[in-house]
């Protein structure tokens, strides 16, 4: 009984961690970007503010849209958070855990891109058109390649469960695996694509030709778009998570745990996160964006590493039989 | 004329009926009946015939009983709302009623026949009312030209079938499937006959590369025809499929699935491409009945490999995500087809490009049609994606399989049903966002108005069954016991340890464990979360909203052209992935700087499957058709003769074989 109630309440913390989180990650990612442009940068708690301005602000909303229009950034928020509450980030035990595995995570988010992008649509503006149907193309490659890279972790693993693949790489371990290197890359390509950052897309651009993630969101005010972007926040820090979670584990509480390697877990999750922002600043500084007719490459690219991933996999461990 | 009266009576009749049918199947399921056994006096002479009801048949004739029931509804609804508004429902009632009952009841005798004789005749049926109903709307131009070809198809199909149960009945003419069942006939003949059953049934259900006359005849029928022929004679045709392969053939080679899976894999992913390269709201409906079939007999195709391979949990696993993808497909295309003829009703046309803005308009139709999209489109919590969910467990216990060649093959079978969902959804959020969001493209949009009560009584049953599958399908998956039994041996086991609100099962199939999903806790979560947001910012946040033009950038708002259109939203999709197989080519001519002429914007592909398959295949058969023309002018001697020479020939092939 104990340790459902510590589930539930390991749910709710980690539920409110992720939404507390979110804006300070994106906030560390533009200073370190500003910082290596030899910019000042803005300071890291900046988006807190700015999200508190929006949701201040009055909504404007334009003529000849529908209620989807206005419940959208509702169900998309919503959705984003509930999927960044199941990715372990401290500790396995989470109550929901057994309600979604990973490809129910990759549905979660195909969901929240569903009604993001008949947001965009439904204003009938040429720049929601062309983010609406880039995000659509982009999914369509995303998708597969992540399902595939879960594939491979899941026949690796022999479980598709979060918390599961937690406890069997902390239980028993891996090793190295030349399937885990390149799912692992053909992960980040996907994150990359998914979150929406440099050189899929730029999520400071204004200018329009090259926005994808910004263009469907392009007619959004007030506490709507303050509920877009922090779902935006939302979803970076998820894919920071998720990689954290499955390729370097290490430091997440276990089911039977105390509150000594609780603690240490929440330590090494903000390590790690630190570490990840680091990582994506360097990483987009250092490259240009990219044709959005080069996406398809890019992403078939991914989708045929997630293949070679799993198939790496058999020749590696399936001659034993 | 008394068409009203005369039409209430039809539709009434075949509604109550199909809900009949639909209450004695659930029964049957839900008690876990040993097989009903009728014996009817009529049939062929020496041998009979006979009805049987058992697990298989029943879960097809729920999926066929329900969507028969909602499309009466709908046609009743239908016929009346277009009195006032001439051409916008084609056909006259008098071309309809008397063969929509005839075509219910064919579709149901062929799954209760237990021989292969009233399984024909079922079949034949089936087929021949469907084509005089989608000859109903012969004066539309492209109506006469699909007819026909469906009948061609129809006739090779069912020529294959006739040919494979032929196979299997042996030199005893074993004809009832119980005595089928018992005998072998060999693997050569068995192989034979399973080859001629793929492509016979596979014709029917639209397997590329023989769906060629699928997305031409389904639109063409009036649209509560259209939503039996995509919802459920395809599962039908599926159900033959079942029949042949998991029961009446004996036990499987590794082959047969690897065949089944391999071109369901193709079907899935081109069905979808194809998809998305339509303009015309109900063939892109029809082509996405083609991925939807491909991902079923991709599912099956694993369920043979499993079964072969004496894995026969696993193998119950993908069966089990095949029925349930029947059923689910059944549910939510009649709701997406019932939705296209509510637009198709209320606009008068079937082109993307001329909607926009009609989720304005239809009020009630909108979200009906969006849960129908998202179902489509494999979003959790609904249906769609409770079946998916299944058949990618499926997909990664492959490593089970003993053969090397299985175990990479399914990863690759993984890639495309993967490809295949993701596109799907892209394919409806086009067909959604075009239609419905927006803003109107043409005056017949802008004057849309919604639809009648039937016909959205019609919408808001099977769209409420797509939810309620998809938050339980748990319940459903304990009707699909007694099918998976009888085609693979063993029924999935109960879902574990964690109940009926949770789908959890592998854990007993002794490969992955832990693997579970529950739509009724995510969607019980989201729901509390998104209430929980929308109190806080109800609360806390500015309530301020003000209506002003669209922002664009600051570009004023120009005239609804100005939006992306069909075309256009799937130009990206376009490049990447048609460009290849279909030589998706674009020419644009813009006017020369100060020139006032229009730009001109062209878009050509081809179509491979009508290239390779289709031409051919008509070529023969014209060809044929005119050698054999003369045969009909001969004198009464000549046609004795040639009777005679036949019976020669037959006591010859039978002597030499005995």
């Amino acid at each position: 009984m104990t340790s459902v109630l510590l589930s539930v309440l390991f749910q709710l913390v980690q539920l409110a961690l992720v939404l507390a989180v979110a804006p300070l990650l994106t906030g560390c990612v533009r200073f370190a970007k500003a910082r290596l442009l030899g910019r000042s940068g803005a300071d890291p708690l900046q988006p807190y503010r700015t999200l508190l301005r929006l949701f201040r602000k009055e909504a404007v909303v334009a003529h000849g849209t529908s209620w989807l229009f206005r419940a959208a950034p509702y169900a998309v928020f919503t959705l984003i958070w509930l999927a960044a509450g199941l990715v372990p980030t401290f500790s396995t035990q989470l109550v929901l855990a057994p309600a979604a595995d990973l490809i129910a995570l990759v549905a979660l988010l195909g969901s929240a891109r569903f009604f993001t992008i008949l947001a965009g649509m439904d204003a009938g503006t040429a720049f929601g058109g062309i983010g609406a149907s880039r995000e659509a193309m982009i999914a369509t490659l995303a998708e597969p390649a992540m399902l595939m890279v879960i594939f491979t972790l899941a026949i690796l693993l022999q479980t598709t469960s979060l918390a599961g693949i937690v406890e069997t790489i902390l239980g028993q371990g891996v090793g190295l695996r030349i399937s885990l290197a390149l799912g692992l890359v053909s992960l980040l390509m996907v994150a990359i694509a998914e979150a929406g950052r440099i050189p899929i897309d730029n999520p400071s651009t204004h200018l329009e030709l090259t926005m994808v993630h910004e263009a469907m969101v392009l007619e959004y005010s007030g506490r709507h778009l303050a509920l877009m972007e922090l779902a935006g926040m939302l979803r970076l820090l998820l894919f920071m998570a998720l990689i954290a979670c499955v390729f370097c584990p290490w430091g997440i509480a276990r089911a039977g745990d105390g509150p000594l390697v609780w603690l240490l877990g929440l330590v090494t999750f903000f390590g790690k996160m630190m570490v990840a922002v680091a990582a994506l600043a360097v990483f987009e500084t250092s490259i240009a964006k990219m044709r959005v007719f080069r996406i398809g490459e890019f992403l078939g690219g991914a989708l045929l590493l997630g293949l070679l991933a799993s198939i790496f996999l058999f020749v590696s461990t399936g001659f034993k039989g | 004329m008394g068409r009203g009266p005369v039409a209430a009576l039809i539709y009434g009749g075949s509604g109550v009926a199909a809900l009949l049918v639909t209450g004695v199947a659930f029964a049957f399921l839900i008690q876990g009946d040993s097989p009903w056994h009728l014996k009817i006096p009529i049939g062929p002479p020496g041998l009979g015939a006979s009805l049987v009801l058992d697990g298989l048949s029943a879960v097809f004739l729920l999926a066929v009983g329900l969507a028969g029931a909602t499309a009466s509804v709908f046609g009743w609804g239908y016929g009346r709302d277009g009195a006032h508004k001439p051409g916008h429902h084609g056909p006259a009632p008098a071309r309809v009623l008397p063969f929509f009952p005839l075509f219910l009841a064919g579709m149901v005798m062929v799954l209760l026949a237990g021989d292969a004789f009233g399984f024909l005749f079922g079949w034949e049926v089936m087929s021949v009312a469907s084509w005089l109903l989608v000859l109903s709307t012969h004066d539309e131009p492209e109506t006469p030209r699909a007819a026909r070809l469906y009948l061609v198809m129809a006739a090779i199909g069912s020529l294959c079938l006739m040919v494979s149960f032929g196979l299997l009945a042996g030199p005893e003419a074993a004809f009832s499937f119980t005595a089928m069942r018992e005998q072998g006939v060999g693997d050569g003949l068995t192989a034979l006959a399973v080859v001629l059953a793929v492509l016979g049934a596979g014709s029917k259900a639209g397997l590329v590369p023989l769906h060629i006359w699928l997305p031409l005849a389904h639109p063409a029928a009036p649209s509560h025809v259209s939503a039996l022929m995509s919802g459920v004679m395809t599962k039908v045709a599926l159900y033959g499929l079942c029949r042949i392969l998991f029961d009446l053939a004996g036990m499987p080679d590794w082959w047969w699935g690897a065949l089944l899976a391999a071109l369901g894999s193709l079907t899935a992913v081109a069905g979808v491409l194809y998809a998305l390269l339509q303009d015309d709201i109900k063939r892109l409906l029809a082509y996405s009945t083609v991925e939807n079939v491909g991902f079923i007999c991709l599912s099956l195709g694993l369920a043979l490999m499993f079964k072969a391979d004496g894995k026969p949990v696993i193998a119950a696993l993908a069966f089990s995500a095949a029925l349930l993808h029947v059923l689910n497909h059944s549910l939510f295309k009649t709701l997406l087809f019932y939705g296209a003829g509510a637009v198709v009703a209320a606009t008068g046309t079937r082109s993307l490009e001329t909607l926009g803005g009609l989720i304005h308009r239809l009020p009630r139709t909108a979200p009906l049609l969006l849960i129908g999209s998202a179902a489509a489109s494999a979003l959790p919590p609904l249906n769609g994606f409770a079946s998916e969910w299944l058949g990618f467990q499926a997909i990664l216990n492959g490593p089970q399989l003993s053969l090397w060649g299985l175990k990479v093959g399914v990863m690759v079978v993984g890639v495309f049903a993967a490809l295949a969902a993701a596109l799907a959804a892209a394919c409806f959020l086009r067909f959604f966002g075009i239609a419905f969001l927006g803003r109107p493209r043409s005056a017949e949009a802008v004057a849309a108005q919604e639809v009648t009560a039937p016909l959205q009584l019609a919408m808001v049953v099977p769209a409420l069954l797509c939810v309620l599958v998809g938050i339980l399908p748990g319940l459903v998956l304990r009707l699909l016991h007694d099918a998976a039994a009888i085609a693979v041996g063993t029924a999935l086991p109960a879902s574990g340890s964690l109940g009926w609100l949770w789908l959890a099962p592998v854990g007993q199939a002794g490969g992955l464990a832990g693997n579970s999903y529950s739509g009724f806790f995510v969607l019980l979560v989201a729901g509390g979360l998104a209430l929980l947001v929308f109190r806080l910012i109800r609360r806390h946040a500015a309530s301020g909203l003000r209506r002003a033009d669209a922002w664009g950038c600051g570009y004023p708002p120009v005239g609804p052209v100005s939006q992306y259109s069909g075309a256009s939203f799937a130009q990206p999709l376009r490049r990447v992935f048609a460009s290849g197989v279909f030589q998706a080519r674009e020419q644009v001519s813009m006017p020369e700087p100060g020139e006032t002429g229009a730009a001109s914007h062209l878009l050509r592909w081809r179509d491979p499957a009508w290239d390779f398959v289709a031409r051919p295949v008509w070529a023969t058969v014209d060809w044929l058709a005119g050698r054999l023309n003369h045969l009909q002018f001969l004198t009464i001697r000549r046609y004795l003769m040639l009777m005679f020479a036949t019976l020669v020939t037959l006591l010859a092939i039978m002597a030499v074989l005995a």
